[in-house]
């Protein structure tokens, strides 16, 4: 069998070949480390009993429904105070709440929004408009 | 497998009564404490509403007085543009040419003609912005007060064509780098494309203060109070002089009252 001009089509077909699969082999063995989330902040460490407002688990998946209950309590219902399970009150605030512990936010949010992709002016866009806490770094 | 049609329908009914009851279990055994809650110390009222008393502003304020202004505008880091077009607009002054179209004699005494008028959002009881946000971002609140929900603005700037007063601006361009007072760090700042204004200290009343406008004026020139309220201040003051209102016509029953 022959092809013809076999050979420019086997050189385009490696170059195609090559051009497509770069970003495999590029980024080969280059993975992103996968995020560490640190609660090392002064606020933090001085906790006896280091709780947020929910368990761990459930912050971590579902963190971003609590604070949208929360901005629609606050703002449309003009409720402001949340009661945790254990009693505790906090004040349904991102910026002078949430912020009050955890106010490494480099270290914190940004950890897993920049490693799932998430880009800091895109989603979530909650630091164009909070204030986000000074860090000395 | 059969069945007789009388097992037939004694299992259907067995089946509809298992299905009924599970409403009726979860209405039981539903012990739910309040998890969200207002504040104990937050102030509240059946209509908030302010009396504005320019001649004490005239009289006791000393020329060119920016007090209340101020302080409202470092409370809620209100940029400051620099243009007309781009203002941010919260509480400011205008000529009562401005503030009172077609209520103008042209006879009025030279003091009224030139002197400022405070101005800010009327939180009116018929609030014309409320009724064209498309996304109801703007709304009244129970209290009176017209609230902006800056996290569903879309930025079509409907409410401003809407308001009568003039009392809404739109962010053209990131109004970060504008602010000019010092950063409350306690309160968020606007982005491009939100409509903002004047929302009668709402985070304030919530713990308890008072607007930081009436707070900052020396002369006592704003009374902030409850409408409902026989025996407040702003009552009281209300009672005791005749006020005038923007725009009346409109019907759009504005909260803020002005005593000349």
């Amino acid at each position: 069998m022959k092809i013809y001009d076999g050979r420019n089509i086997f050189v385009g077909l490696i170059i195609f070949l090559g051009l497509a699969t770069f970003p495999i082999w590029f980024n080969h063995g280059k993975a992103a480390p996968p995020p560490e989330p640190k609660f090392d902040t002064p606020v933090i460490q001085k906790m006896a009993l280091k709780q947020c407002v929910l368990p761990k688990e459930e912050m971590r998946t579902g963190h971003m429904q609590l604070l949208n209950d929360w901005r629609t309590e606050v703002v449309r219902n003009g409720k402001r105070m949340y009661v945790a399970a254990d009693g505790k009150t906090y004040e349904m605030s991102l910026q002078n709440e949430c912020i009050r512990c955890h106010s490494n936010k480099s270290q914190f949010c940004d950890q897993c929004h920049t490693y799932a992709g998430l880009k800091l002016d895109s989603t979530p866009y909650c630091w164009t408009c909070h204030i986000a806490p000074k860090e000395n770094n | 497998m059969e069945t007789s049609r009388r097992n037939l329908l004694k299992i259907g009914g067995i089946c509809a009564l298992g299905l009924g009851t599970l409403p009726v279990l979860d209405a039981v055994a539903k012990v739910d404490a309040p998890k969200f809650m207002g504040n104990s110390q937050a102030l509240t009222a059946k209509r908030w509403a302010m009396a504005i008393d320019m001649k004490k502003c005239w009289e006791k304020g000393k020329p060119g007085c920016q007090d209340c202004i101020l302080a409202c505008h470092t409370v809620h880091n209100v940029p400051d543009i620099g243009t007309q077009k781009e203002e941010i607009k919260w509480l400011w002054a205008e000529k009562y040419e401005n503030v009172f179209p077609g209520q103008e004699s042209g006879m009025e005494p030279e003091a009224i003609r030139e002197k400022p008028f405070m101005l800010l959002c009327n939180h009116c009881t018929n609030a014309p912005c409320t009724r064209v946000c498309p996304t109801k971002a703007t709304f009244k609140r129970a209290d009176g007060i017209t609230m902006m929900d800056f996290h569903r603005c879309i930025g079509c700037r409907y409410c401003m064509a809407g308001c009568p007063y003039g009392a809404r601006s739109f962010n053209f361009r990131d109004p970060r780098n504008y602010i000019k007072t010092e950063l409350n760090t306690t309160f968020p700042t606007r982005e491009r494309g939100v409509v903002e204004k004047c929302n009668f200290c709402e985070e304030r009343l919530a713990v308890g203060k008072i607007p930081a406008c009436v707070e900052a004026c020396k002369c006592k020139a704003l009374i902030f109070g409850d409408l409902e309220d026989s025996t407040s201040e702003i009552r009281k003051v209300l009672a005791e002089h005749f006020s005038i209102r923007r725009r009346p016509e409109l019907g759009t029953q504005p909260g803020v009252y002005y005593i000349i």
